[in-house]
């Protein structure tokens, strides 16, 4: 079937007695002609990778602008201590922000729903995993629910935050992420639906303004935002709270809130946080360093191919 | 219809599904096309690559794809030393390329028997990639599926030497474009297939008269 209603998919899984993360399941073998094996096994290597990243984590790189590294490391190390939120809490702001460190730092993460974003399902899933013992399968049905959710928001608005802002990349990943953690609690079809809402919701409008136009300021610390706004989405509908608007229209009103938002506070780096005097000045110092560096690798080229006259 | 692996991944080197994950396989492209090691490459940035492409690590990128990295190769960041060290000589420079998408990069390549290919592609988001001009001929393929790149002199006959023999071998077309740069010059056939093409249909195509290039791109998953 399409994945492009939350509504429709969940009337076909009660519909044929199955799982939501089922239906998503036999949809991708339909579409990619594979057996649910390949399938199963295709996903595995998503959470093998996102695992690896976690546990390959040092701390001591740094991203090509200087801007990013190190700030996982501090966070694992006060989360030992005696954070606010408590532990949990800390390991996940930890993890988010070590996966979105990696990211920026060129180490291998996975996308989801975007790279930017790779930090958000990894900090709630890993330290879960480890906390309660969750089976393995489970993890990768909680990842087929999360890919699910994904692709409805793909369909019916957006994951890009060139197209809709930062709510359409860490607001979606958010949403994802609290509809897993809500499966692997045992929570209902439905409780995930309103927490995948309560989610998107909290995130709505969220603008993408990255300094310099790279993936690192303030992308790492809105996976953290992300991580633990889906925590609190989870709980809330698993205490039986529900979102007063249904799930498919909030992501409907994600899509046009992206739409209406000014080019400014998507992904061009001309609002926001890269418009504010500090935002400027690092542009400018990269601009600076880039130049340097392109000079250096044209002198060392001695030699020439045809002009490419005709493709200009 | 979307992929959910789209979704959950790709599994890659950072930063940016667009800036770096497609630019490696824009590159890994290139390789393929020009079909042995490249030796040299004068590498053009347009728009967004242009702009944010050091700091998104599109050079090195571009660079791993065309050694013939993946996407979620950890050597990514060290692919400028490793180019020197194999011997690719490449240079980068910007391009203002007209009507192109803002992740464009326009390529020239030499390979070590100097065999050369002159590549337009795009980086589309999420990893995705487009190829949009092959020496100076517009086409449109994404290596999304098996590709087969037919050159032919722009004469009678040579299509449906090309829709027979993959008809002889079972190979089902999905998608299929004819360009040319000029009447009488050369023309540009793109096969995109579902089922993968046999080496000896390649080999087969290749002595047909009027063919002067076959190249064939096996889809990565």
């Amino acid at each position: 079937m399409n994945l492009d209603s939350m509504q429709e998919i969940l009337a076909a899984a009660k519909r044929e007695g199955k799982f939501f993360w089922e239906i998503v399941l036999e949809t991708d073998m339909q579409n990619r002609g594979v057996t649910r094996g390949q399938s199963l096994s295709k996903m595995a290597e998503a959470w093998h990778a996102m695992r690896e990243a976690s546990e390959v984590y040092t701390g001591d790189r740094r991203s090509v602008s200087g801007l990013v590294g190190g700030q996982g490391k501090l966070m694992r190390e006060y989360a030992a201590g005696n954070p606010i939120g408590g532990e949990f809490t800390a390991q996940v702001i930890a993890e988010a922000l070590s996966m979105g460190e990696s990211n920026a730092c060129m180490r291998r993460i996975v996308a989801a729903p975007t790279a930017g974003a790779c930090g958000v399902m990894p900090a709630v899933l890993i330290p879960l995993y480890w906390r309660d013992n969750v089976p393995e399968e489970r993890m990768l049905e909680a990842l087929f629910t999360a890919s699910g959710i994904g692709a409805v928001i793909a369909y019916r608005a957006c994951i890009s935050g060139a197209a809709g802002g930062c709510q359409a990349e860490i607001g979606s990943a958010s949403a994802m992420a609290a509809g897993a953690l809500v499966y692997l609690r045992g929570g209902t079809p439905e409780q995930m639906c309103h927490a995948v809402a309560m989610a998107l919701k909290n995130l709505l409008g969220l603008v993408c303004d990255p300094v310099a136009g790279l993936v690192e300021v303030p992308c790492v610390k809105r996976n953290v935002i992300g991580a633990v706004n889906a925590i609190a989405a989870a709980d809330m509908a698993l205490a039986g709270i529900e979102s007063r608007i249904p799930v498919d229209e909030v992501i409907d009103s994600m899509g046009e809130v992206g739409r209406r938002l000014p080019v400014e506070f998507r992904e061009t780096a001309l609002g926001g946080l890269a418009a504010t005097p500090t935002g400027k000045a690092v542009k400018k110092r990269l601009a600076g360093d880039e130049k340097k560096q392109r000079t250096l690798t044209i002198k060392d080229a001695r030699w020439k191919l045809e002009k490419p006259e005709q493709h200009r | 219809m979307i992929d959910i692996f789209d979704i959950m991944g790709p599994i890659m080197v950072g930063p940016s599904s667009s800036h770096t994950a497609g630019a490696v396989r824009i590159g890994r492209m290139a390789r393929t096309l020009l079909g042995e090691e490249p030796a040299k490459a004068l590498l053009h940035l347009h728009g967004s690559f242009a702009e944010t492409g050091v700091g998104h690590g599109t050079d090195k990128a571009l660079i791993a794809g065309l050694l013939g990295m993946a996407p979620d190769d950890l050597d990514i960041p060290q692919s400028l030393e490793i180019a020197a060290q194999r011997g690719l000589k490449f240079s980068f420079d910007q391009m203002d390329l007209r009507d192109a998408h803002p992740n464009s990069v326009l390529m020239e390549l030499a390979g070590t028997s100097d065999r050369r290919l002159v590549m337009q592609a795009c980086s589309t988001g999420g990893g995705r990639i487009l190829v949009t001009k092959l020496d100076g001929v517009e086409v449109g393929f994404t290596g999304d599926y098996h590709t087969l790149i037919v050159q032919n002199m722009d004469n009678q006959g040579n299509l449906s030497d090309v829709t027979n023999a993959l008809a002889l071998a079972r190979v089902n077309v999905a998608n299929m474009s004819m360009n040319r740069s000029s009447k009488g010059g050369s023309v540009m056939m793109i096969i995109e297939t579902d089922d993968p093409v046999p080496g000896y249909i390649v080999e087969l195509l290749e002595k047909q008269p009027g063919i002067l290039q076959v190249i064939y791109y096996r889809r990565e998953c």
